[in-house]
C-alpha cells in the first residue's frame, strides 16, 4: 500500500486550474496556433497525397491522399502536444516563472506536471479536430467510426505530452529541445507508417517500426477512419495507454526531481 | 468559510516555529540549524547578507523545499505534511517576481484566485479592492509587461492577498524600487499588520527592516547571529549616535587625541573613520574646536549594527 502511494502523483483539483491557465492564455494566440499547425499539415496532405499521390498505387482500392489523411491528423497532434509540452512548458517553468507562482498556491508539483499534460493533450485534440474537419472537407471521411478518433489522440496526445515533460525535466536550455525534434520526433514522422505501409518492409525495420508510439496511433486512427472495424484497434490503444501511464509517472518524477530543490 | 475541517486548522499563537531547522544543497549548508518563533500578528524581520539562508528558510516555510533535518511548523501545522493546508492560508511575495506575462493584470488575480478555489465573482472583487488598495486602478486590463517595475512589485504583493492570508511572506520586498514605491509598500504592509496580518519579511535593506519590523534576526551564513527588537539591538550593541569623519590613517591619532574622554568605540572602514557613542555631541564639539571639517553626526541606525555584526567584506 506504502509502496502504491509512493508512486501515485499527489494531483488534485489543482490540475484543472493549471489546465484552465493555460487556456486562458492561449485565448490571446489561437490563432496562430491553430493555423499554424493545420497549414503545415495541410501542406502535406495536398503535396503528398495530391502531386506524389498520383504516381503511387497502393494495393486495395484506397487512394494515396486517403492513405496518409489519418497519419497526418496523428502526427499534427502529435506536434502540438510535444510543442507544447516542450517549448511551452519550459517557457513556464525557467523564462516566466510560472511554476514558480502556482508552487506559492494550495497547487502541488504533480498538479502542474498533470495540468500542463492534458493541456498539451488538450492541443493535440484541437490538432486532430481540425483536421478531421479538412478531411471531410475533401470527403476523406469513410466511417461514423471517425469520432472514435477522439479518445485515441487523447492517450497519444497525453504520451506525447509526457515525453516532452520528460525532455523538459532534463532540458537546460532551449537549444537542448533540437535533440528531441531531430532524433525522435521527426523520424517518427517518416517511419511510423504516415506515408508508406510498413508490411512492405523486412521485420527489422518493421520491429523498429512498432516500437514506436506513432506507429501504434496511425494504425489505430487509419483503421477508424477507413471503417475497417475495431479489431486492428483495440492492441494499439492498449499498447499505447500501456506506455502513457508509464512515462506520465517518470515525467511527474523528473519534474519533481528538478523543481523541488 | 474555510476551506478546511476544523482538526487540521492552526489555531496556535506561535505563527511559525522553527527548531533545529537545516537546509543543505549538496556540500552546502544554506541554513545551519536555526530556531524561529514568530508570533500571531507581529512583523518578523529576516536580516542577512547574500548567502545567509535568508531564501532557503522562506521556502521552507511555505512547502517549496523539503528540509533536510529539524522541525517547522507554520500555522500549527507540519509543513512535512500538510504543505496544501498551510499554503492555502499564507501569501507568498517572491523575491523574483513572477507575474503571468501571458495574461492581463485582472486576469493575473483570476487565475491566481482560482488555485485557491475562490469563487470568480468574489476574485473579480477583491481584485479591484486590491488594486484601489496598492494604487494600481485603472491598470486592471494592462498586460504585464506594460507595467513598471515598481506596479509589478505593487501587483505582486496584492496578488498574494487575493485568498486573504493570515501570515504573508516577503522575500526582499523592495529590492530595486523607487522610493516612492518602497514608502508605498511599507506604508500598505504597515496596513495590513494593524489588521491582524503576520508578516514575516526577508530584507537586506536595514531601513526597512527598521520602519517596518517588531522583532528582527540577523542570520550569517546559515546561522542566527543575534535576535531582538531593531531599536534595542542599535542602543545596546552600537550606542545612540554616530560620528563619521573622512580622515587618512596617519592623521588618525592625532585626531584622536583632541577628543576629550573615553565614552566611544572607533571603526574604521577605508577612508572613513565612524565613532560610535551615546555622546557624540561632545566629540563633534571637540572636532570643530580643532576645525575638523567634513564631520557627519547622525543617530546609529540598524545598518551600523548590522554591519559592525556581520562585517564589511563584501559577501557575493
Amino acid at each position: 500500500m506504502n509502496a502504491l502511494v509512493a508512486v501515485l502523483p499527489d494531483v488534485s483539483r489543482g490540475a484543472l486550474r493549471v489546465w484552465q491557465r493555460n487556456r486562458d492564455s492561449f485565448r490571446g494566440y489561437y490563432l496562430a496556433a491553430i493555423v499554424g499547425n493545420l497549414g503545415e499539415h495541410l501542406v502535406y496532405l495536398l503535396g503528398m497525397g495530391l502531386g506524389v499521390g498520383a504516381y503511387i498505387r497502393l494495393g486495395g482500392d484506397v487512394p494515396y491522399l486517403q492513405f496518409i489523411a489519418p497519419g497526418l491528423v496523428v502526427s499534427s497532434s502529435m506536434w502540438s502536444s510535444s510543442l507544447e509540452s516542450t517549448y511551452g512548458a519550459f517557457t513556464r517553468m525557467t523564462q516566466q516563472g510560472t511554476y514558480d507562482g502556482i508552487l506559492a498556491t494550495p497547487c502541488s508539483v504533480d498538479d502542474i506536471v498533470t495540468g500542463d499534460i492534458l493541456w498539451a493533450t488538450t492541443r493535440a485534440l484541437l490538432s486532430a479536430f481540425t483536421m478531421i474537419v479538412v478531411m471531410a472537407v475533401f470527403g476523406l471521411v469513410r466511417s461514423p467510426l471517425v469520432l472514435l478518433v477522439f479518445p485515441v489522440v487523447f492517450i497519444q496526445g497525453f504520451l506525447f505530452a509526457s515525453i516532452g515533460m520528460i525532455v523538459t525535466a532534463l532540458s537546460p536550455s532551449y537549444f537542448f529541445f533540437n535533440y528531441h525534434y531531430t532524433i525522435l520526433i521527426t523520424p517518427m514522422f517518416f517511419l511510423s507508417g504516415i506515408f508508406f505501409p510498413i508490411s512492405d518492409f523486412g521485420p527489422v525495420v518493421q520491429w523498429a517500426a512498432w516500437s514506436l508510439p506513432l506507429t501504434h496511433a496511425v494504425s489505430a486512427v487509419r483503421a477508424l477512419t477507413l471503417g475497417e472495424g475495431l479489431g486492428a484497434v483495440l492492441p494499439a490503444v492498449l499498447w499505447l495507454t500501456v506506455a502513457s501511464i508509464f512515462l506520465y509517472l517518470l515525467a511527474v518524477r523528473m519534474i519533481r526531481k528538478r523543481l523541488i530543490k | 468559510m474555510s476551506p478546511l475541517p476544523e482538526s487540521i486548522v492552526g489555531t496556535s499563537e506561535q505563527v511559525v516555529v522553527a527548531q533545529g531547522l537545516v537546509k543543505c544543497f549538496g556540500s552546502l549548508v544554506a541554513v545551519d540549524g536555526i530556531d524561529l518563533s514568530v508570533s500571531r500578528g507581529e512583523c518578523y524581520g529576516l536580516l542577512g547578507p547574500n548567502g545567509a539562508g535568508k531564501t532557503s528558510t522562506l521556502k521552507m516555510i511555505y512547502g517549496a523545499s523539503p528540509l533536510t533535518a529539524g522541525e517547522l511548523m507554520v500555522l500549527g501545522l507540519d509543513v512535512r505534511n500538510h504543505a496544501r493546508a498551510i499554503k492555502r492560508q499564507i501569501g507568498v511575495v517572491s523575491q523574483e517576481t513572477n507575474l503571468d506575462p501571458d495574461l492581463t493584470v485582472r486576469q493575473n488575480f483570476l487565475t491566481y484566485a482560482r488555485y485557491f478555489d475562490l469563487p470568480a465573482p468574489e476574485a473579480r472583487q477583491r481584485a479591484d479592492d486590491l488594486l484601489t488598495f496598492m494604487e494600481l486602478s485603472g491598470k486592471a486590463g494592462v498586460r504585464i509587461e506594460q507595467l513598471s517595475g515598481g506596479m509589478k512589485r505593487r501587483l505582486l504583493v496584492a496578488r498574494a492577498l487575493i485568498h486573504r492570508p493570515t501570515l504573508l511572506l516577503l522575500d526582499e520586498p523592495t529590492t530595486g524600487l523607487d522610493p516612492q514605491a518602497r514608502h508605498l509598500i511599507w506604508q500598505r504592509l504597515r496596513h495590513l499588520k494593524r489588521q491582524g496580518v503576520t508578516l514575516l519579511l526577508s530584507t537586506h535593506y536595514m531601513e526597512e527592516a527598521a520602519q517596518l519590523c517588531d522583532r528582527v534576526v540577523v542570520m550569517d551564513r546559515g546561522k542566527i547571529v543575534v535576535e531582538g527588537c531593531p531599536q534595542e539591538l542599535v542602543e545596546r550593541r552600537v550606542g545612540r549616535e554616530v560620528v563619521e569623519l573622512r580622515v587618512e590613517k596617519e592623521e588618525e591619532a592625532a585626531l584622536l587625541a583632541q577628543i576629550p574622554g573615553d565614552a566611544y568605540t572607533i571603526e574604521r572602514w577605508g577612508d572613513t573613520l565612524y565613532l560610535f557613542s551615546d555622546r557624540a555631541v561632545e566629540i563633534v564639539q571637540a572636532l570643530r574646536a580643532v576645525r575638523v571639517e567634513n564631520v557627519l553626526h547622525r543617530p546609529a541606525t540598524l545598518e551600523d549594527f548590522f554591519l559592525k555584526l556581520t562585517g564589511r567584506e563584501l559577501r557575493e
